[in-house]
């Protein structure tokens, strides 16, 4: 059994994993989830007329805008992996490129750990696991401040 | 030249749980709005039906739907989705219509029956539909995206818990006597605290419901409505529509929005000047030649009681970050100086989401004309509504008498 992206090439998963998103070979605009590369890729910068995009890495911390939770198990497709359910905590986290991504929040961490404008680093951990294996996710992981160790608390 | 027409009549059938036909909710509707406008449904050349494709496929929720059950009498249709917005894109659509002189008295329906808990995507497998992607990577409901934007005004602004719980608290005593609102009870700060945290910081109380019910409007041509006397006992003429916007977003959207998993990225164009949700009001404003001091009422999509306040400063009633303070001060509350959903909004409503847009324009058609029993705002002359959804919709809709 082995451990495969829950979706296909959104996101690396490497030792320093990355989310991936498509940019314009004309205006460089940044688009995540990425397109598919066999798809055309009509810029969505108004003002472009760029039709193909090249997939690259965006940058791996960035700063939460904003944060919340979900503490009752939300409805299908959701795929519970705990019974009962276990609350986990959600980010929209704004990247130096200029866009805001959501994702879950590490486990391990709760909305106690956050704060508008805190930074966060992306990781790779397992959202669920089925007939194929372990199904893997980006989250966003609490970083240590310059004066605090926030990520070893937890 | 003037783009205004009339609303001739409004009418709803009571939201609740009443687990019958949504084709029912919607003819009664739709029967309420012709008696109250004194038109004869054999009358109206033009059926706009709010579509939802919850209720099963598309089309099924239609203009056809209703204009059958009504009785078919050759009236022209269309079918409109908008998330959210949907009522108010079908008033558009009539209105559309009724300034081109192709039609005189339209019929705009919307109605629902929507199911218990979270609204959640249909079933299947679908990779490439960010709506059944966010619940499936993320679960990501609407109550957590609604709590980004609340905590985000803790953490920017120092709203409190108690700020979003006076909110609910202000809505309750507003729908009180409201004979369509579905939850006509006092609530207390301490019972919304006391409620269980849905999505932190959102408490159940701060998060409205799904319910079932219908609007309708009747609307006509400021000439018919002229030349029938609409309007003209004692009320100086109908309640006019002077604007109605339905604008998508600027490129960058750089709020992240349902049910999408990331914003547009603004390093190309840099930050846009309106964030979507203000350009929609600003859309509004401009089509109706007035601004936001010329407003005395707002019906707002408080589908949480933070999201409520975020209306309030996207319609530029305040500034941003000072909402919390027009609330404390009382000036949103019938009464003061810009009250904010009278009808008690959807904290006394539940979402009946093709319906709910028509719903907050029959409430200003009767806030307007002075029929707003036990709710009413004193000598209301314009106000606005302002709603957003899924998928880049939303709208803007300014009456004024």
């Amino acid at each position: 059994m082995t451990a495969t992206p829950a979706v296909d090439g959104w996101f690396t998963t490497d030792q320093e994993p990355a989310l991936l998103a498509s940019r314009c070979t004309e205006c460089a605009n940044l688009v995540f989830p990425p397109v598919s590369e066999d798809a055309a890729s009509f810029c969505r910068n108004p003002d472009c007329s760029g039709t193909e995009n090249e997939t690259v890495p965006l940058s791996r911390r960035g700063v939460v805008w904003s944060y919340t939770d979900a503490q009752y198990q939300p409805p299908a497709p959701f795929v519970p992996t705990t019974d009962p359910f276990v609350p986990f905590a959600l980010a929209a986290v704004e990247l130096p490129e200029g866009l805001v991504v959501l994702g879950q929040v590490a486990d391990g961490f709760g909305v106690a750990d956050l704060k508008v404008g805190d930074p966060v680093e992306l990781v790779v951990e397992t959202l669920n696991t089925d007939d194929a294996g372990e199904r893997t996710i980006w989250r966003w992981k609490p970083v240590s401040s310059a004066n605090g160790k926030k990520g070893e608390e937890a | 030249m003037s783009n205004a027409i009339a609303v001739a009549g409004a009418g709803m059938h009571p939201w609740g749980k009443w687990g019958r036909n949504f084709i029912e909710y919607g003819v009664h509707a739709a029967r309420a709005a012709l008696s109250d406008a004194g038109i004869a449904w054999n009358d109206v050349d033009f059926v706009v039906g709010g579509e939802t494709v919850r209720n099963g496929y598309a089309g099924y929720v239609a203009g056809s739907t209703f204009a059958q059950a009504l009785g078919w009498n050759g009236a022209r249709i269309a079918t409109s989705y908008a998330a959210c917005a949907t009522g108010a894109q079908a008033i558009d659509t009539a209105r559309t219509r009724i300034l081109a002189g192709l039609s005189e008295v339209a019929l705009v329906v919307g109605a629902d029956t929507t199911p218990k808990g979270f609204l959640a995507p249909n079933a299947g497998e679908r990779w490439d539909d960010p709506d059944w992607l966010r619940f499936r990577l993320l679960g990501m409901t609407n109550p957590a995206y609604f709590a980004l934007y609340a905590r985000r005004r803790m953490d920017l602004y120092g709203a409190t818990s108690e700020d979003f719980a006076q909110v609910k608290v202000k809505n309750a005593r507003h729908g009180l006597e409201n004979p369509n609102a579905r939850f006509r009870k006092e609530a207390s700060v301490e019972d919304v605290l006391a409620s269980p945290v849905v999505s932190d910081p959102l408490h159940l109380l701060d998060i409205c419901a799904t319910s079932d019910g219908a609007a309708a409007v009747v609307l006509t041509s400021l000439d018919y409505a002229k030349r029938h006397g609409l309007g003209s006992a004692g009320q100086g003429g109908p309640v006019r529509v002077e604007a109605v916007s339905t604008v998508t977003p600027t490129f960058p959207n750089t709020v992240i929005d349902m049910p999408l998993l990331a914003t547009d990225c603004s390093a190309v164009t840099g930050t846009p000047e309106h964030t979507f949700k203000e350009s929609l009001a600003r859309a509004a404003y401009d089509e109706a030649g007035i601004g936001p001091e010329d407003v005395d009422v707002a019906e707002v999509y408080d589908l949480s009681t933070a999201l409520e306040l975020d209306w309030i400063e996207d319609l530029g009633l305040c500034g941003r970050g000072e909402a919390e303070a027009l609330l404390r001060a009382g000036d949103t509350t019938i009464g003061g100086r810009i009250p904010v959903n009278p009808s008690g909004g959807l904290a006394c409503f539940g979402e009946a989401v093709p319906a709910q847009a028509i719903a907050q324009v029959c409430e200003l058609t009767w806030q307007l004309r002075g029929q707003a029993t036990g709710r009413q705002v004193e000598d209301a002359r314009v106000g606005i509504t302002a709603n957003q959804g899924l998928f880049g919709h939303g709208s803007a809709v300014i009456l004024a008498r």
